[in-house]
């Protein structure tokens, strides 16, 4: 375990000894892996890596189904996993917290199921103009579905949200109001338990999309108050096809099931059935069982680390990173000036360089970064860019992840402009350092 | 570099994308098409004038990466004077061959895009799916 104390600050360069993929020995001739782009999916800890191949060589077995051990093995690692995840929350009920895919189809499951047992022609749901598609696009099917209303809270241009326009929309009397804690692309924080509390103030439901915050800082769903979190366990060091939607109790008591089949039934007749309790009659069909535990280690790998220290962390990486990035000439930076306001994402244009352009260089000095449009093309037009280049980070990066990739954003403006960036000597050493690799190639 | 995706932005690809062939538009034209890379958001737009059935002039406008303005750029410049039937029969690796430099997965879509927009010119838009981007 790369850490002992919960008070000392986290050292990257330490928590990266957990992580196989990032300690690979590289081709000669090729740096270390600079991953940034953990906003898109984490890297997973060996602890978390070897859950999954533990559980598949002395427990797998079918869950809450088979009347003998290997079962109830099973059962009892998935459970505990479903309360590991509920404290981690502070969910008042482990029944609160259903096992999905990961955010994506959490919110689909809400659209689907309360959305249409509640919505009616003409109610409003309202979303951000920063949403991920995921959470955008479940609103737009469920409200053509039902004839409801759509309305949107603007992006201010410094990447806050446009609240005297949420105050509007909320005159109006939304049945449902969905939001991002923080923005994937500008890493914007949003002010989510206010903006909670004043869509209860007039009756809407609150749904949150938890994918960029649940991983990165303590996350209190009694303290927030929000009717419902959705967040994927992929991006929080634990294996793909995991994720959890939390649900106050009562509203998931009284909606309809999401998917039928297994499990979710209480008893079946030829033409009517009735519902299994919370969680089950959510959880339709043999769940990623697996997962769902791998879930559970990486929650609590995380909790040894820290959510405060890991927020702490990711702060200096950015603050450090935004002074860095400042300094290259012709670089814009989008996003919250004020860095309270911001997670560990930072968006970017180099001058008219294209993303993919900039990414395709970086990936040759093997730093890995997002380009395009991350998923949310209406924020992409409200900033007025086609896409971005986005380097996201996490509990194993470092400030020399940084310098890496300043170094690197250096080579991608020589290299599509055939010279040096004016003025800067580092400007100068990165393109001696790579006609020195050039002349090895 | 000892290795990677920048062996893509050699000379044939800076080049066209610093000095473009054929950058621009034709009002009227015989036929005309554009597409986006979804992925990206990259746009080529490509129109053509025929004599007879021989392609006389050929534009292409749009914006986005290098790889895919540059690669539309030689392009034009391939199907210049041929006919209607040559320029249907150019295929992916064709143009890849043109390009010369190994192209990688991941930009493979940004490579082809102005080959995929003037097939579905040409053939008109069903037929698009013909060009497959593996």
């Amino acid at each position: 375990m790369a850490t002992t104390t919960s008070t000392a600050r986290l050292d990257g360069a330490v928590v990266r000894q957990d992580f196989p993929i990032l300690n690979q020995i590289e081709p000669e001739g090729r740096p270390s892996l600079v991953f940034l782009d953990s906003a898109a999916s984490s890297q997973k800890p060996a602890r978390v890596i070897d859950a999954l191949s533990d559980y598949y060589r002395t427990s797998n077995a079918n869950i809450h189904r088979g009347v003998y051990h290997l079962s109830e093995l099973a059962t009892g690692a998935y459970e505990t996993a479903r309360r590991t995840i509920a404290r981690f929350i502070n969910a008042a009920s482990p029944r609160e917290c259903i096992f999905v895919r990961g955010t994506t189809e959490g919110i689909n499951l809400v659209a689907q199921t309360w959305g249409r047992a509640n919505l009616q022609p003409g109610d409003l749901v309202v979303f951000t103009e920063m949403e991920h598609h995921s959470n955008l696009v479940p609103w737009q099917l469920i409200a053509e579905e039902r004839g409801a209303r759509l309305g949107y809270v603007p992006v201010l241009p410094d990447g806050r949200l446009d609240q005297e326009r949420y105050a509007e929309l909320l005159q109006q009397g939304p049945k449902l109001v969905a939001f991002t804690q923080v923005s994937n692309v500008l890493g914007t924080i949003t002010p989510a338990k206010e903006m909670i509390a004043q869509a209860h103030a007039v009756g809407a439901i609150t749904v949150l999309d938890g994918a960029q915050s649940v991983p990165h800082m303590p996350i209190d769903v009694q303290d927030l108050d929000c009717d419902f979190l959705a967040f994927s366990g992929h991006k929080m060091l634990a294996p793909m096809g995991s994720g959890v939607l939390y649900g106050k109790r009562h509203l998931l008591e009284a909606m309809p099931p999401y998917q039928a089949g297994g499990s979710m039934i209480r008893r079946v007749e030829l033409t009517h059935t009735t519902w299994a309790d919370l969680p089950a009659k959510f959880e339709a069909g043999t769940p990623a069982v697996a997962d769902a535990i791998g879930l559970g280690v990486a929650i609590d790998y995380l909790n040894e680390l820290g959510m405060e220290r890991i927020l702490e962390h990711e702060r200096e990486i950015l603050a450090y990173a935004v002074g860095r990035l400042t300094e290259i000439p012709g670089l814009t930076l989008f996003g919250p000036e004020d860095l309270a306001d911001r997670g560990g994402v930072v968006s970017f244009a180099l001058g008219d360089l294209h993303p993919h352009d900039i990414a395709s260089i970086l990936d040759s000095h093997n730093i890995a970064v997002r380009a395009g449009h991350h998923c949310a093309q209406p924020l992409m037009r409200a900033l007025n860019v086609m896409a971005t280049t986005r380097a996201s980070f996490y509990v194993y990066n470092t400030t020399d992840d940084v310098d890496r990739l300043v170094e690197g954003l250096y080579d991608a403006y020589r290299t599509m402009n055939g010279q040096a960036s004016p003025t800067l000597s580092a400007a100068r050493s990165v393109a001696t350092a790579t006609s020195e690799s050039e002349d090895h190639a | 570099m000892s290795f990677g995706a920048d062996s893509i932005y050699r000379e044939i690809i800076l080049e066209h994308y610093h000095h473009p062939k054929n950058r621009g538009v034709l009002d009227p034209a015989d036929f005309s098409y554009q597409d986006v890379n979804p992925l990206c958001g990259d746009e080529v737009r490509i129109d053509v004038r025929v004599d007879g059935d021989r392609v006389s002039e050929v534009k292409f406008s749009g914006r986005g990466c290098a790889v895919s303005q540059a690669s539309a750029s030689i392009l034009t410049e391939m199907v210049e004077g041929k006919t209607l039937a040559e320029v249907k029969a150019i295929g992916k690796d064709e143009l890849l061959d043109e390009i010369g430099i190994p192209v990688s997965p991941a930009r493979i879509k940004c490579a082809l895009l102005g080959l995929k927009v003037l097939k579905a010119g040409v053939y008109g838009v069903d037929h698009a799916a013909l060009i497959d981007e593996e």
